[in-house]
């Protein structure tokens, strides 16, 4: 699959792309779009929308190649041009992302506050006996199992836009917490409460999941 | 710490974001608390699953030929 060549180093493929060179940038547009129009989604209404805002994106990235300076990584790069596109693009549309401040929607309890034991029990603010998490017996290769990908894939799309955004900057791109921030330009700490609500969702999500798949083995004969 | 209040400081743990007091009342938690360290090691694994190898190829999208030719072709003209 051409998803699994590395691509060359940032050098080499900047020098390229300045040089012209077509393969070099066919490379990097069919590696980096996916991407672009999953995250261009979450800013804009509807995938007509998305796919005009990631040509805009790549157009801005051909005019403005010969100025990247090679401070951050190219691929950051094309994705702050990206977002910034997006951006724009959703307020035109009023659907413009806050991200400046936390609303309710960041501010919801990680786990559902009735498995931990209230006031007055034994150790209030414990865990409940039988609500406590239980480990999960994971393959290597369960990051590859269809129904496991479904799964995150619905997960992920259950999230609020901006809790989307962040998880999927963060933990399917890869993104480190800085230039996260930058993208959005968003606080570290706002981020950090957006991403944590966002993962603990995927985590409910998934314990549901394996804990009704670890059921139904158990009844198998 | 409970492990109500764990459970919303797992992220920042992890980012190596809290302040020293608040992160050695976690580790001492952790240390007492299985479940704890089950719910943390789940949220590894949560973050591990989402990884880039795995859920958007199940959402596969990619751009339209029209659009792909489009920016093909200007790329080409570009002025250099
Ligand atoms: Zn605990």
């Amino acid at each position: 699959m051409a998803r699994d060549v590395p691509l060359p180093p940032d050098d080499e493929l900047v020098e390229r792309l300045r040089g012209g060179d077509e393969a070099a940038f066919g490379l990097v547009l069919d590696r980096w779009s996916p991407s672009m129009l999953r995250l261009a989604r979450s800013f804009v209404s509807t995938n007509a929308t998305a796919e005009e805002v990631v040509q805009d994106a790549w157009l801005a990235v051909i005019q403005g190649i010969a100025r990247f300076e090679g401070r951050a990584s190219l691929k950051t790069w094309v994705f702050r041009i990206l977002v910034n596109t997006a951006k724009a693009r959703g307020t035109k549309e009023s659907r413009a992302l806050p991200f400046s401040s936390l609303l309710p929607e960041d501010e919801w309890p990680a786990v559902d506050p009735s498995r931990f034991q209230r006031a007055g029990d034994p150790h209030p603010g414990h865990w409940n006996p039988g609500q406590q998490p239980q480990p999960w017996m994971l393959p290597e290769t369960a990051a590859l199992n269809t129904e496991v990908r479904a799964v995150l894939v619905e997960a992920l799309t259950a999230l609020p836009d901006r809790h989307r955004i962040v998880v999927t900057l963060r933990d399917v791109e890869g993104y480190s917490s800085d230039e996260v921030c930058d993208m959005l330009n968003i606080s570290p700490g706002n981020q950090r409460v957006i991403l944590h609500r966002a993962r603990a969702a995927v985590r409910t999500r998934l314990e549901s999941y394996f804990t009704s798949a670890a059921a139904q083995h158990q009844d198998a004969p | 710490m409970t492990c109500f209040e764990l459970a919303e400081l797992v992220t920042a743990y992890l980012d190596g974001a809290l302040d020293e007091r608040s992160e050695t009342l976690l580790v001492v938690h952790l240390d007492g608390c299985p479940a704890c360290r089950t719910l943390l090691d789940q949220h590894r694994q949560t973050i591990r699953l989402l990884g880039p190898a795995a859920p958007t190829a199940a959402s596969t999208t990619t751009l339209a030929p029209a659009y792909r030719e489009a920016l093909l072709t200007a790329f080409r003209d570009a002025p250099r």
